[in-house]
């Protein structure tokens, strides 16, 4: 049964987010790019006062999937890096622990480049 | 042929397909969702494997990238978007896309300064204000905890 519910909610919690996403564009004239800053912002500060995480723990893949998660992810990492090491952490901590998506997304994505052709202009 | 300014406002108005934010935000929510969903069951599925809890956390965003950044290349991806809107482009598969689209629309100038320089112009923004606002958190958080020590 936690097993439905727990997809149900990322399903629930996934889409809200694309909702806000989808009215902020319908609504205002921000650009895709700066809804994407907006998000990963949001996801920093909503993870900096401490709401992030109970959603994380509600929503799992409905919370992180979303770039409000990318966000939490950079908060967390520098979170632990400064408690770990001290103020180096604020420089260390926030990159390393979103490496892994940042890599894969600039080594997929340049390989892709170099496979796939672009549409003809 | 003349035509009154206001007269082809109108003209203009009538004529450019309506968005209708309603049915847009219904897409974007069962879009949006089902991507999680799909995230979802990657997790639970990274998760019967013996990965360390780390691994499977890094994993399932390489995963929906990966699957992206595919869909992209084979001209998929657009006609997602263009269906789903918000609901592709918030989830890690529009900052995936955004990666590499310019990328692969620049590969005409060249493979440094066409590809090696677009690849950044969406993911550049994100990642710079991103790594910014934590940084000043990380400070916040530092000073903070020294206080309460």
């Amino acid at each position: 049964m936690s097993m439905i519910l727990q997809y149900v909610s990322a399903f629930a919690v996934g889409g809200a987010l694309c909702v806000v996403a989808q009215i902020l564009i319908d609504y205002t004239s921000l650009t895709p790019c700066k809804i994407l800053v907006i998000y990963v912002v949001s996801g920093v500060v909503l993870s900096g006062v401490g709401l992030y995480g109970p959603l994380e723990k509600i929503a799992h893949c409905g919370a992180t999937v979303p770039l409000t998660g990318f966000g939490h992810t950079l908060c967390e990492g520098v979170k632990k890096a400064v408690s770990e090491n001290g103020l180096i952490g604020v420089l260390t901590g926030g990159l390393s622990a979103t490496a892994g998506g940042i890599s894969a997304a600039l080594v997929f994505g340049y390989i892709a480049a170099l496979i796939f052709k672009g549409k003809p202009k | 042929m003349k035509i009154e300014k206001k007269k082809y406002v109108q003209y203009t108005k009538d004529r450019s397909p309506k968005s209708n934010c309603f049915s847009d935000s219904v897409r974007a929510f069962w879009v949006g969702g089902s991507v999680c969903f799909i995230a979802q069951c990657f997790q639970d599925l990274y998760k019967l494997t013996d990965m360390k809890d780390e691994t499977v956390k890094t994993l399932v965003p390489v995963t929906m990238i990966f699957i992206a950044i595919v869909l992209t290349g084979i001209g998929v991806f657009d006609n997602i978007a263009s269906f789903g809107k918000a609901g592709v482009l918030v989830p890690i598969t529009g900052f995936a896309n955004a990666v590499v689209a310019p990328a692969i629309d620049t590969k005409a100038e060249g493979y440094v300064s066409g590809v090696g320089s677009k690849i950044f112009s969406i993911a550049g923004p994100v990642i710079l204000f991103g790594v910014l606002s934590s940084a000043a958190y990380g400070v916040i958080y530092y000073l903070v905890t020294a206080v309460m020590k």
